[in-house]
């Protein structure tokens, strides 16, 4: 069992602010619908009418498609539509994608597929059995082509290319040097060099990605049940893909069954829901199954090969970080190379490091391309600065926690800009260190090692101290192109607040459930506002036709932006209700405060009037209040990121764009096996820094969580794909997964420095524990193995690769 | 197509007399025949354990069985647990009262295997929670809360004054409306 303990180290907080509400572990308002099976996931809908898509995949990595029949499918009873790739173009247009490049991508593949499992044809059904017999009757053609598997051979000019209409398979390269680059590393003392590789990983949600698609072909209208986050932010970008008009789309949210950043558009199903609809005339439910979901969505994180340097000084101050990536993109580029921009906002983690050199190059090969997985590029980043400051105190000789304190951003230098231009709001690391130190007990653990030592076992301690960017602004997609197709710069978030004529609340959010809890983040904040208690306020999912734009969940933003929406509502309708509760008083607004949901006159309970009181007036006695306030009690309120800037055109600066930065310490306690290559963590210890946190419950529980998918990350997940492309790792018996006997005991603890950009000081947590654990457990089994001359620079460090690695440690000694 | 087969089984306490296809899955059967839909499918595989029911009081994938074989069976699902009246079974309340689930979408499977478990165990250590519950993987929560979750549970149900068992303490007839 782990303790939670919360030491606020500034006046901002429960208790020592004044604050109710926000701070307080309220009981999660989203449990009950989803702890007796009510909660509507995606695939518990039915619409009157409805089909069943299934589709059929391709066998191989890389063929031109010569002819597809589809003749016997059709002619099976329950059948009612067949599309190809082709025919599905009469329908829906080619997937939204954010690459600046001509690379287009069809949600059924046209001509030619580029990964194995991409989609070749689709079917809808009676029922989904017949859906998936259909697609065992369809012939297709195939002359394979030459598989693209490795990034530095599809690298090569002469290379067999992924898209004819590219010059290269190299799809995007850019080198920037932010700051002084080149004159730091000429007067470094000391130059640390590291190469390391993170494999390609997925983010495997329980539930798959779906969609129901109803089209009227009478009126044009097409409704979409989803579990994408992207439809009150995006929703014009799937009516292109529909080819319906914006205003006749309708886009209902679900709940999600997990996410970690895989489900932002799931655009390939909706797309065939969609084109099946208009086929057949009649709604089309499309629910991935496994395979789907793990070969052919939106799962993949970073696939990337760095070759990277740390310019240091004789005395340990860090001076530049350099790096060469060349990073695995898969078939298609849809999202861009946004997972550089998203490393870029914290290249140089807590740490004050003069410059940094970014050469970047995004290539495509003959796999499924990547999208976003909880980290989304930055998880990578931490793993390979986490591995430069070890590896530098190894060669300088310094300790690993004093090489760190001496290089920390010290409090008095924020906020502090990094040489790519993202600023930090905030931040105290040296306490955070101090506190993960102590709680982790370091003295009997060393104890422990040496005397496991004398018994021929390896324990490591590991150590990492790394930021959480969070709550991103839209630049971090297009920020390293110069020509970006759609430069934007807004990621705003909406809630609608009503107060009924009886005075109870309600609330509409603009964002879906995504296995976080935005009803109860938004019922702290309504309660906090109007001196409510949270069960008393009401929480729904506002759909597509609301106007309530919503960037959603993702980049460890949506608490963030949502205290922000919901404070804004809620004062709105305050002072509305502060107005005409002075009117009824006859005294001056000013004079008017807020009390426990009561609004008195200042200091005189005896004049309270009730929310009740005050409601009614407003909604039904306009003679009664003050000439021109209309009536109602309804607001709606976008609440805009609270600090960013744009980037300069030679992005040289690249501007304020992920400024909340999270803060931890971790420290996992592992034994090796360097006979049988065996991980084992027994126990974790976290500090963590997120700012205000406003229900520590819940973030300690984002942070547990992603340390277990960190470990998942460390030890145990990748996408395989062999010499043919083929995929090794299409279902969860291949694609390893933690479980309960793989999660450690983790104990966190929390610091509480306020982000001043934002509305109480909070900051995001969703990705922290993913984006720190694998470079704590890279760095623990480093220092189980270190007695065997063993440096890890690659993850997951899986048993063959920790046995390896000591055979080959042991190699150099003797060659050495 | 071949014929389809007579059935007869209880859900959730209630009766069902039906004509199932061969092939029709277990998991199938319960989500769309009788719109039990809090039975989840996750991998269709029988690795996940979303999809876990307790057939005969026992822990089952209900992906890796067929409907057609549960003729005389009863099965209980999760919709068996909380009352009408909204109160939720003693194992739902430890589940929300130490943060044990976030989505969602694997409870119901861990909520059916804690049910066995504590029928057996009623006061389990974290140690047993994993043997019990390791084939039920979650994405979200990192275990920690859900074996903390069960083992309250088993706490609250061996000292509630009752002394129900996991399963009796579900209503008989509740959840299922088939």
């Amino acid at each position: 069992m782990s303790t939670v303990e919360h030491e606020a180290t500034t006046d901002v907080g429960p208790g020592s602010s004044g604050r109710r509400w926000i701070g307080t572990n309220v009981p999660r308002k989203e449990d009950p619908k989803l702890l007796t099976g009510r909660a509507g996931y995606i695939g518990d809908l039915t619409v009157p009418g409805m089909l069943h898509a299934a589709v059929l995949r391709s066998p191989h990595a890389h063929a031109r498609i010569r002819a597809v029949d589809t003749s016997a499918a059709r002619a099976l009873p329950g059948v009612v539509a067949v599309l190809t790739g082709e025919e599905a173009l009469h329908h829906v247009n080619p997937m939204t994608s954010f690459c600046a490049e001509p690379v287009p991508q069809h949600a059924i593949a046209v001509d030619r597929v580029r990964y194995p499992g991409e989609a070749v044809a689709a079917v809808a059904a009676t029922d989904r059995y017949i859906a998936e017999d259909a697609c065992a009757l369809i012939e297709v053609d195939y002359e394979v082509l030459p598989p693209l598997v490795d990034p530095v051979e599809a690298m090569d000019p002469g290379a067999v290319k992924v898209h004819e209409t590219l010059d290269s398979n190299v799809v995007f390269h850019r080198s920037i040097d932010f700051g002084e680059v080149e004159a730091d590393f000429t007067r470094a003392d000391h130059v640390i060099r590291r190469r390391a590789r993170w494999h390609r990983m997925g983010a495997q949600p329980i539930e798959t990605a779906g969609a129901i698609c109803s089209y009227d072909p009478f009126t044009h209208d097409m409704t979409v049940w989803s579990n994408t986050n992207f439809y009150n932010f995006l929703p014009w970008s799937f009516a292109g893909m529909l080819g319906v008009a914006n205003n006749r789309l309708r886009m209902i949210p679900c709940p999600v069954g997990g996410s970690f950043g895989s489900k932002h558009l799931i655009n390939k199903v909706i797309s065939i829901a969609g084109s099946l609809t208009k086929a057949a005339g009649c709604p089309v439910k499309f629910l991935e199954d496994r395979l789907d979901n793990i070969a052919a969505n939106d799962n993949v994180g970073c696939d990337r090969s760095y070759d990277a340097e740390l310019a240091v000084s004789d005395q340990g101050e860090f001076l530049s970080l350099r790096m060469k990536i060349v990073d695995d993109y898969g078939a298609y580029f849809q999202f861009a190379h946004g997972q550089h921009g998203n490393a870029l906002a914290q290249p140089t983690g807590p740490y004050r490091i003069g410059s940094v050199g970014y050469d970047l190059s995004a290539v495509l090969t003959n796999k499924v391309q990547q999208g976003f997985f909880r980290g989304a590029g930055a998880d990578p980043g931490n793993f390979i600065l986490e591995r430069l400051v070890d590896a530098a105190a190894e060669e300088l000789g310094i300790d690993r926690v004093e090489l760190r304190r001496r290089n920390f951003i010290q409090p008095d230098r924020f906020p502090f800009t990094v040489p790519t231009g993202n600023v930090y709001d905030s931040g105290n690391y040296e306490p955070v260190l101090d506190r993960a130190l102590e709680l982790a007990g370091l003295e009997s653990w060393q104890a422990e090692k040496e005397r496991m030592r004398q018994q021929g076992r390896y324990l490591g301690i590991g150590l990492a101290t790394c930021q959480e960017r969070t709550g991103y602004s839209a630049s971090e997609w297009w920020i390293l192109y110069d020509k970006p197709p759609l430069p934007a710069t807004s990621t705003p978030e909406s809630v609608k607040l009503d107060v009924d004529a009886t005075g109870n609340v309600r609330v509409a959010i603009g964002c879906p459930l995504w296995g976080n809890s935005p009803e109860t983040v938004v019922s702290q904040v309504v309660a906090e506002e109007f001196g409510i208690d949270p069960a008393a306020v009401s929480v729904g999912y506002a759909d597509s036709t609301s106007g309530a734009l919503s960037a959603g969940p993702g980049g460890s933003r949506v608490t963030i932006m949502l205290s922000g929406a919901a404070r804004g509502a809620a004062g709105t309708i305050r002072a509305k209700m502060q107005r005409i509760a002075a009117h009824a008083m006859e005294i001056d607004v000013a004079d008017v405060e807020c009390v426990d949901g009561t609004f008195q006159a200042k200091g005189v309970p005896s004049t309270a009037m009730s929310m009740a009181d005050v409601a009614m007036r407003a909604h039904l006695f306009m003679h009664d209040n003050p000439a021109g306030e209309a009536s109602g009690l309804v607001e709606t309120f976008t609440y805009d990121h609270p600090f960013s800037s744009p980037p300069t055109a030679d992005r040289k600066d690249m501007g304020a764009f992920y400024p909340m930065v999270s803060h931890a310490c971790h420290i996992p306690i592992v034994e090796v096996d360097p006979e049988t290559g065996a991980v084992t963590v027994l126990k974790y210890y976290v500090v963590n820094d997120s700012g205000t946190l406003v229900n520590p419950a819940l973030v300690e529980g984002q942070v547990v969580g992603g340390i277990v998918q960190g470990i998942g990350a460390a030890l145990m997940e990748e996408y395989i794909y062999d010499a043919d492309g083929a995929l090794g790792t299409p279902s969860f018996r291949e694609y390893l997964l933690p479980s309960m006997h793989e999660a450690p005991e983790v104990i966190v603890e929390h610091r509480e420095t306020p982000s001043p950009f934002t509305e109480y000081g909070v900051k995001g947590v969703g990705e922290g524990g993913r984006l720190v654990a694998p470079t704590a457990i890279a760095s623990a089994i480093d220092d189980a193995l270190k007695p065997l001359g063993v440096w890890i620079d690659e993850l997951p460090m899986t048993p063959e690769r920790v046995v390896e690695a000591v055979a080959s440690a042991a190699d150099r000694m003797v060659t050495g | 197509m071949p014929d389809k087969i007579r059935i007869s089984l209880t859900v959730n306490g209630v009766g069902h007399d039906v004509l199932v296809e061969p092939r029709m899955l277990l998991v199938d059967f319960l989500r769309d025949e009788l719109q039990l839909t809090g039975t989840h499918a996750g991998c269709e595989q029988g690795v996940c354990g979303a999809c876990t029911v307790l057939l005969d009081g026992e822990t089952t994938r209900s992906c890796l069985l067929f409907a057609a074989q549960l003729d005389g069976s009863s099965v209980r699902t999760v919709e068996s647990l909380a009352r009408p009246d909204g109160s939720l079974h003693p194992i739902q309340r430890a589940f929300t009262e130490n943060h044990g689930l976030q989505c969602g979408f694997c409870t119901p499977g861990m909520l059916m295997a804690a049910c066995e478990l504590l029928e057996h165990t009623p006061l389990p250590e974290p140690e047993d929670v994993k043997d019990a519950l390791s084939g039920n993987l979650c994405r979200c929560t990192g275990y920690q809360n859900i074996v903390r979750s069960v083992c309250a549970a088993g706490r609250v149900l061996a000292t509630a004054e009752n002394g129900s068992h996991p399963a009796s303490e579900t209503a008989e007839t509740t959840g299922a409306s088939a």
